[in-house]
């Protein structure tokens, strides 16, 4: 044998460790563990961070607090903005990437050293981005519009962070060809698996639009190029900022799936029109990026409506699928487990006091009702005119990657803990509670911005009784209101938030341990997902009326809220 | 279970479940029935934004709004200039060109309109982006600088109605405003 060999043998052998998970049967690698380990805390920190920035946020555009003095508002809203849309939210994700690769498909972390670049390099773009915005010079919003210049170290502060995170990428995709190769599963791969492939494709599409804006504006902050095209910075920004809400979208509905599967036992009701629904995000998302455009010069009409409407709209029916399949997966496996009473009984009898059940069937609804249907109207190509920049846009974000994905990473949360970090949930009866907190905060902060942001409010703005303004206008009493109530849910909403992280933190450092024999989790998981490969695949037989009623009453509110919408553009004055 | 390999090897080949099938048919019908009603709005409606734009020297702008202020000024019967809150009010001939300047921090000049009467409204931006919010009518449109975007705009209220910036410009973002007034 030669040296070379052995070197080789000694690479991929005595270093790989793996232990059997004695709750799901899963061999779990060590470094897979640590990597997946440190980017949740590093996620959780940032979550913090943003979410505290949040609530002075709310706080200050609640009229009568207004918390902060004017330039404080906005450095503290594009830190919100950055720390929870970007850090909180792609750090999680790596998470989600190396837990949907090596923990379910039991094999070993590619290239473990990479991966460490790559957080390392996240980390330090996240840190430097806060120290910029903090310092003052970077009060463009996470958006950065040209030509609003932030310090140039906020540009790249931003490109050091995104190549961290496509390392992280590659590392999934280099990981998924390890466990072809070792051959750790058979067959195709998971569904959860294959939903966090279709997060990482659009992931590298979306970076690579990232890298293509953000060089030459940070070349433009450095005084190296003259101007940057407010239109195209647009276009090509939004080729990213939409594109990687994809990806928060497909990690999620990989999640609920995941969490569905480990609490309640459910199987996909089919395998193939699942898949088919995550592969369209791939194939019709890239021009989704036009709904940001509708209000801005110089887009032609059909250039908007293909854009906006053929491409994504087969994206909402790949949503619209997800949200009949994933309650049917759950009402099914439910019906098994035999609470087959009356059209509801799966669904009272579910699993409401597991944190991971209550947070992600709570994603699923307000994703949908809040986030899915008020998305689509402001894709509209004409509808897009009656809210564009008010407050209403926030208040449809935050029912998509609040109420629906900081949401469902929550609930996953409560799974990688005892799973990964082995140490069980800290304070059980807290946890039971805290999804329920956050949820209806979050539902509330979205509803009520939106409710604002139909009365004409503006979103970023730090003073809506135009105080110092030349020609004050003033908004309806409503609009006062609303921003109170949306005070009072952010205050509900961070309050779950700050029980998220201290149960998290305290049950990672000081949880009960659960890695000697016999021991027991305080949320149980279902018998099924020990029990790993006897009954799984698609649903073979079943009958789901509670989710067609789910589905109708959804289906009923989108005609009725689309239509509504036409009503109200149909009085303003006339324009084209 | 989704967190397992399909059971069944050709997964591929199982039929679709009737229920699944069933919706996947009216969410695809419904997508299209929304892309249709977009173009179709384009023949009965009357508000579909406009996409004629020119590119244009922010300082030239600058100049041809202020002309067009001069030209239209409004005077009492002293002859003096007629202003709002230090704004100067412009009547412009109904059926003409109107120009709206957004620059830090105000929408300029203040405009006095007939209900009913068509303009065509120039908007543009003399520095960063700005954002024509017209309350409490509701209608946004972003304001580039560099861009003029011309539409065809139809009063159809009388009365003082304001213009709110709605894209983050700076620390006076939250004083940027403007007026239209419209008289029968
Ligand atoms: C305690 C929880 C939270 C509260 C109370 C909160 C509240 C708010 C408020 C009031 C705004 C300002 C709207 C405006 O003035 O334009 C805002 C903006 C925003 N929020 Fe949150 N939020 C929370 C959590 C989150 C999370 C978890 C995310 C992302 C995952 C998020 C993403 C954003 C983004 C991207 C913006 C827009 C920033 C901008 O306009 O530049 N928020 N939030
Ligand atoms: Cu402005
Ligand atoms: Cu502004």
């Amino acid at each position: 044998m030669t040296t070379i060999d052995q070197g080789t043998i000694g690479y991929a052998g005595p270093q790989v460790r793996y232990r059997t998970c004695p709750f799901t049967g899963r061999r779990i690698e060590r470094s897979a563990e640590l990597l997946i380990r440190a980017n949740a805390v590093a996620a959780v920190v940032f979550l913090a961070v943003g979410g505290f920035f949040g609530l002075l946020v709310a706080l200050t555009r609640w009229p009568a607090v207004q918390l902060l003095p004017a330039d404080w508002f906005y450095l503290v809203l594009t830190g919100h903005g950055a720390n929870v849309l970007l850090f909180w939210i792609i750090f999680f994700e790596i998470a989600v990437l190396y837990f949907a690769s090596a923990v379910i498909l039991g094999s070993r972390l590619a290239t473990p050293r990479w991966a460490w670049l790559g957080f390392v390099l996240m980390i330090v773009g996240a840190v430097m981005a806060n120290y910029s915005v903090l310092k003052g010079d970077s009060t463009v919003m996470f958006t950065s519009y040209p030509p609003m210049m932030a310090e140039h170290w906020f540009y790249l502060s931003l490109i050091v962070f995104a190549v961290g995170a496509l390392i992280g990428v590659f590392v999934f995709f280099g990981t998924l060809v390890v466990a072809k190769d070792e051959k750790t599963y058979d067959g195709s791969v998971p569904l959860v698996t294959f939903g966090a492939i279709t997060a990482a494709i659009i992931a590298v599409f979306t970076l690579a639009a990232g890298a293509i804006i953000l060089v030459p504006t940070w070349l433009w902050s450095l005084g190296f190029i003259s101007g940057i095209d407010t239109l195209m910075y647009k276009l090509v920004w939004w080729g990213m900022g939409h594109s990687s809400q994809q990806i928060n979208v497909a990690a999620h509905i990989s999640i609920w799936y995941a969490i569905a599967a480990m609490v309640v036992g459910a199987k996909p009701l089919s395998e193939k029109v699942s898949r088919f629904a995550f592969l369209m995000y791939i194939l019709f998302l890239q021009l989704a990026s036009a709904h940001h455009m509708l209000a801005e010069p110089g887009m032609s009409s059909s250039w908007k409506i293909i854009n906006t409407s053929y491409m994504m709209y087969l994206a909402v029916m790949a949503s619209m699928i997800h949200g009949l399949t994933v309650p049917g997966a759950i009402e099914a496996a439910q019906r098994r487990n035999g609470y087959t009473r009356g059209m509801f009984e799966w669904l009272t009898k579910a699993p409401w006091g597991n944190p991971a059940f209550s947070g992600m069937f709570m994603s699923l609804v307000m994703f949908g009702f809040l986030g899915g249907i008020t998305g689509v109207i402001l894709g509209t190509e004409q509808l897009n005119v009656l809210m564009h920049n008010t407050i209403y846009v926030p208040g449809h974000f935050h029912g998509t990657v609040v109420a629906g994905t900081t949401l469902a990473f929550m609930a996953m949360t409560y799974i990688v803990v005892p799973l990964i970090f082995q140490r069980d949930i800290i304070w059980p009866r807290l946890a039971k509670l805290q999804p329920y907190l956050f949820g209806i905060g979050a539902g509330g902060i979205s509803l009520f911005m939106m409710g604002a942001g139909t009365l004409g409010v503006p979103r970023r703005h730090w003073d809506i009784a135009l105080t110092d303004a030349g020609h004050p206008f003033e908004f309806a009493p409503g609009a006062y209101l609303m921003m109170g109530l949306n005070g009072m849910s952010a205050i509900l909403a961070a309050t779950g938030g700050l029980l998220f992280v201290v149960l998290i933190v305290a049950s990672v450092l000081a949880g009960p341990k659960l890695d000697g024999p016999g021991a027991k989790l305080a949320f149980p998981l279902h018998d099924g997902a020990a029990q790993a490969v006897s009954e799984y695949g698609s649903e073979p037989h079943f009958k789901l009326p509670g989710t067609v009623m789910l589905v109708s009453i959804f289906f009923f509110t989108f005609v009725l809220y689309y239509f509504v919408n036409w009503k109200y553009l149909s009085d303003l004055w006339l324009f084209n | 279970m989704a967190i397992n390999p399909p059971s069944n090897r050709l997964w591929w080949k199982e039929p679709i479940h009737g229920i699944e099938l069933a919706w996947i048919i009216i969410a695809f019908l419904w997508g299209v029935f929304m892309f249709f009603f977009m173009i179709a709005w384009h023949f009965i409606g009357n508000q579909n934004l406009s996409s004629e734009t020119y590119r244009v020297n922010p300082d030239k702008f600058v100049e041809r709004v202020e002309e067009f202020a001069t030209e239209y000024q409004v005077l009492d019967e002293t002859g003096a200039p007629v202003d709002i809150a230090g704004t100067p009010l412009v009547r412009p001939p109904a059926g003409g060109d109107v120009y709206m300047l957004g620059r830090l921090w105000e929408w300029w000049p203040a405009l006095e309109l007939k209900k009913g009467q068509s303009y065509r409204f120039h908007l543009s931006s003399a520095d960063w982006q700005h954002g024509f919010s017209l309350q409490p009518v509701n209608i946004n449109i972003s304001v580039h600088p560099g861009y003029e975007h011309i539409l065809t705009l139809t009063p159809t209220q009388t009365g003082d109605f304001g213009v709110v910036c709605n894209e983050f410009c700076g620390i006076g973002h939250h004083t940027m405003t403007g007026i239209i007034r419209v008289v029968e």
